[in-house]
């Protein structure tokens, strides 16, 4: 093993943003026909070290070596050239290019006649065979779904001839069966003589794809390991660099009734389900989980608890009152604090700081504002205490939020909708895409908060985060709810066949 | 009932192309922008400029085909100071590009007085004649219609073929549209998003000064103040209308062109004498902006318009 062939070094990479150091004193070595794991949470580094590998950043101190050549720093055509192929987290593929044109895109000499497509095509396919890479040449990029356009972007460099694959997150955008189809196409890769380097979070994935693991945490390399001769528990030590356990929370006591629903619909818009004729009661010092497979109403029952939407029919009690005029407003009036469902689109403004970010839900009111003018003083402070208080890794409170890793900006939402000390609390997907150390500390934040009295709704497509967390848990389907089922009162396949929409008092 | 005697005539045809022809060029010129992800606000400025240049050349004694040249390189030249601003600066393309307007208007009158400062009425020049097309223009109704135009008729026909060439047959346009739509798979493949957006606007500004210079080299022969009245805004419509395809948009250059064409013999017939005449005038734009809605609906636009490409940003 030890005397294979280097294909690609790392050393003494450094990097940093501001006084965020991302990357301090980085170094390893990937050898010819393996695959590498690098491993680390959120925030620890991993992308920013591939950006400078392939020239998007200019590293401030450190070297790259590809195939024993030493790559120019800050020159993305450098380490294509060199025969490194990167697939990146977000694709960067245009949508109004077919597949060939993306691939296309960069190998032709600029000025030059003609594209060359048949020829092109020809050897697509041929990859798409041999890699088990399926995807139309023809098609859109718009029209493909995400597993296809991954496809596309490991096609891209298999077209380039790429030796060295990097996969960035590779799995975070896969449903679980896109996933195994794609550690197919790395087995094969491997076996055809590439070398990969696999970036992700998910220990069970390292575990099963990788020979060999480079665990990064806070910009650092933690420890360096043979994954036979590892396990996921001391990986996820490396990671975090501590013990972890994932929250087991004690049953909840049930308080007051502080949100119910009787007989709720709403009507179904396109292809999201409306809700039908839901009964639900939230009470203090409870967690209340949804389970359900995604597109079966979650989104529209979220939207009413945050207000977001009214019900069309039935009643809606907040706090024993029935309410009229439901909005968004008066959601937060009533002290529903949210943690929406996508971080990006509407749980935070990417162009806007930290601060700003911080007080998007209260900024009208006291103290952030006061006669109509803005208290910037305090917003800020208000942001710091909750950088700090979350253990927010940022660059301070006037970045802006675009800069923040997944998890750090979920730490912000969180602290945001918790500092403002909600009665009701709507976590839809709190934890989705998160690392360990992140989704633990959500899940920790909203026990805590249930402990001090608040009732969670807990919306999520994880049956076993649905089943260890909640004190009473509801199925949705159709638009349909359950009625509630106590804490380990059903198996996961008795949840199972609530989900399928059977049992349901209307089922066909 | 007039109207299909005007239907019906070769010189109604052959006012349509003529009409159309600067739409084309302009039209043409800033689709390439904003297929590159620049919006050209600076496009009704640099026709004016555009439409002096090649006229103040001629002129000033050098020939038709050299003044298209200088007036094209003088488009350029705009073009390089609003790309200079809005891709390697990143700032506002709508400022920046009225702000072009505003200056090449300005400078354009400002080079007029200068030049010609004792004059009350402008001088003329010789323009492009029409050129028959041996054989093509002795064919009845078409060859009087379609075959009978001066070469920078042809030569506006001729970008809409080069145009959609180079956009969908050559590793250029595949390139240039890629830096419109997401700017980081260019980026990603060794690629200067900034080289090629400079170059588009720096083309596709060349190709607006021609547009003007047709109205003063070939559609007229002489350079008045407002004379480009407006055709720059229109191209920016026509580019919508024709869903950022070079066909479609010389399609709804010609449909407009058909409207004014049509307006201008419409108030010469009897029910001219009625209504007046500026409802006539009213009517290309009012069926144009029928037309924008209608065709505009599902017209996929370039994802980048508009949107500064910063290398390094998350």
């Amino acid at each position: 093993m030890g005397a294979r062939e280097v294909v690609l070094r790392l050393e003494g990479i450094t990097k940093r943003f501001g006084k965020l150091a991302a990357n301090d004193d980085v170094g390893f070595a990937l050898h010819r026909g393996e695959v590498l794991a690098l491993l680390g949470e959120n925030g620890a580094g991993k992308t920013t070290l591939m950006n400078i590998l392939f020239g998007h950043y200019t590293a401030d101190a450190g070297t790259v070596e590809v195939f024993g050549k030493a790559l120019p720093p800050g020159a993305p055509g450098a380490a294509l050239a060199a025969g490194v192929g990167m697939v990146h987290q977000h694709f960067t593929l245009a949508g109004n290019l077919t597949v060939l044109e993306n691939i296309l895109l960069g190998t032709r000499p600029l000025f030059g006649l003609g594209l060359g497509r048949a020829a092109a095509r020809a050897r697509v396919e041929r990859l798409s065979r041999d890699f088990g890479l399926a995807v139309h040449p023809d098609a859109k990029v718009r029209s493909l779904s995400v597993g296809e356009r991954q496809r596309v972007e490991i096609l891209k460099a298999l077209y380039r001839e790429a030796r060295i694959l990097i996969l960035d997150e590779p799995t975070a955008v896969l449903t679980p069966q896109e996933s195994d189809a794609l550690f197919a196409t790395l087995k094969k890769a491997v076996a055809l003589g590439l070398s990969i380097i696999f970036i992700s979070h998910k220990l069970h994935e390292v575990m099963a794809v990788s020979d060999r693991v480079v665990v990064l945490r806070h910009g650092k390399v933690a420890g360096e390991v043979a994954t036979a001769e590892t396990d996921r528990h001391r990986l996820a030590e490396l990671m975090v660099g501590a013990e972890v356990a994932l929250p087991h929370p004690a049953p909840g006591r049930a308080g007051e009734m502080l949100m119910e629903l009787r007989d709720v619909s709403t009507p179904s818009e396109g292809n999201r389900t409306g809700l039908r004729r839901v009964s639900l009661a939230l009470r203090a010092g409870q967690i209340t989980g949804l389970a359900g497979v995604a597109g079966n109403g979650q989104g529209a029952l979220a939207d009413l608890v945050s207000g977001l939407i009214a019900p069309a029919s039935g009643a809606l009690r907040v706090g024993g009152t029935e309410v009229s005029g439901w909005s968004p407003r008066a959601a937060l009036d009533a002290g529903v604090g949210r943690i929406p469902e996508d971080r990006h689109a509407t749980g935070s403004i990417a162009d806007f700081t930290l601060t700003e970010n911080a007080v998007l839900e209260g900024y009208a009111r006291q103290p952030f504002a006061r006669a109509g003018w803005m208290d910037w003083g305090r917003a800020r402070a208000h942001a710091e205490a909750i950088i700090a208080k979350y253990d927010i890794r940022c660059p301070g409170p006037e970045a802006r939020i675009r800069l923040l890793s997944g998890g750090n900006m979920q730490k912000l939402i969180l602290g945001r909708a918790l500092e403002a000390g909600p009665k009701i609390i709507l976590a839809n997907q709190p934890v989705r895409g998160l690392d360990i150390g992140a989704l633990t500390y959500v899940q920790e934040c909203l026990i805590a908060a249930r402990d001090a009295g608040a009732a969670v709704l807990l919306i999520s497509e994880d049956l076993d985060e649905i089943r260890v967390l909640s004190d009473v848990i509801h199925v949705i389907s159709a638009g349909r709810l359950s009625p509630p089922f106590a804490r380990g009162s059903k198996t996961v396949a008795e949840l199972g066949v609530w989900m399928a929409g059977q049992g349901f008092a209307d089922a066909a | 009932m007039e109207i299909f005697e005007i239907l019906l005539s070769a010189s109604f045809w052959a006012a349509v192309l003529r009409i159309a022809s600067p739409l084309i060029l302009a039209t043409m010129g800033e689709l390439i922008c904003e297929r590159a992800g620049v919006l050209n606000l600076g496009i009704e400025g640099i026709m004016v400029f555009g439409a002096f240049a090649g006229w103040m050349a001629v002129y000033a004694g050098l020939g038709l085909w050299p003044g298209v040249l200088v007036a094209f390189a003088a488009g350029a030249m705009f073009g390089l100071v609003h790309a200079t601003l809005t891709v390697p600066f990143g700032l506002s393309q709508h400022v920046v590009g009225l702000g072009i307007t505003l200056l090449a208007t300005s400078s354009a009158y400002y080079a007029y007085r200068l030049a010609l400062p004792q004059v009350t009425s402008p001088p003329r020049i010789t323009p492009f004649q029409p050129l028959n097309i041996p054989v093509l223009s002795d064919i009845p109704f078409l060859g009087p219609a379609l075959f009978s135009q001066t070469a920078l008729t042809y030569l506006a026909f001729a970008s809409v073929a080069v145009v959609a060439l180079v956009l969908f047959r050559t590793p250029l346009g595949l390139a240039l549209r890629a830096a419109g739509e997401n700017p980081s798979a260019v980026e990603a493949q060794g690629l200067s998003v900034t080289a090629l957006r400079m170059g588009a606007v720096m083309v596709g500004s060349g190709l607006m000064a021609v547009g003007g210079a047709f109205l003063t080299m070939s559609a007229f022969d002489s350079f008045f103040f407002e004379m480009v009245n407006g055709r720059g805004w229109i191209c920016i419509a026509l580019v919508v209308f024709g869903a950022w395809m070079p066909g479609k948009a010389l399609l709804g250059a010609l449909l407009f062109a058909a409207f004014d064409a049509l307006q201008i013999r419409m108030q010469q017939t009897p029910m001219g004498a009625h209504v007046p005449y500026q409802v006539f005038l009213m009517v290309p734009y009012v069926l144009s902006i029928l037309a924008l809605v209608l065709m505009s609906r599902r017209a996929e636009v370039p994802a980048a318009l508009m949107v500064p490409y910063n290398r390094g940003e998350r």
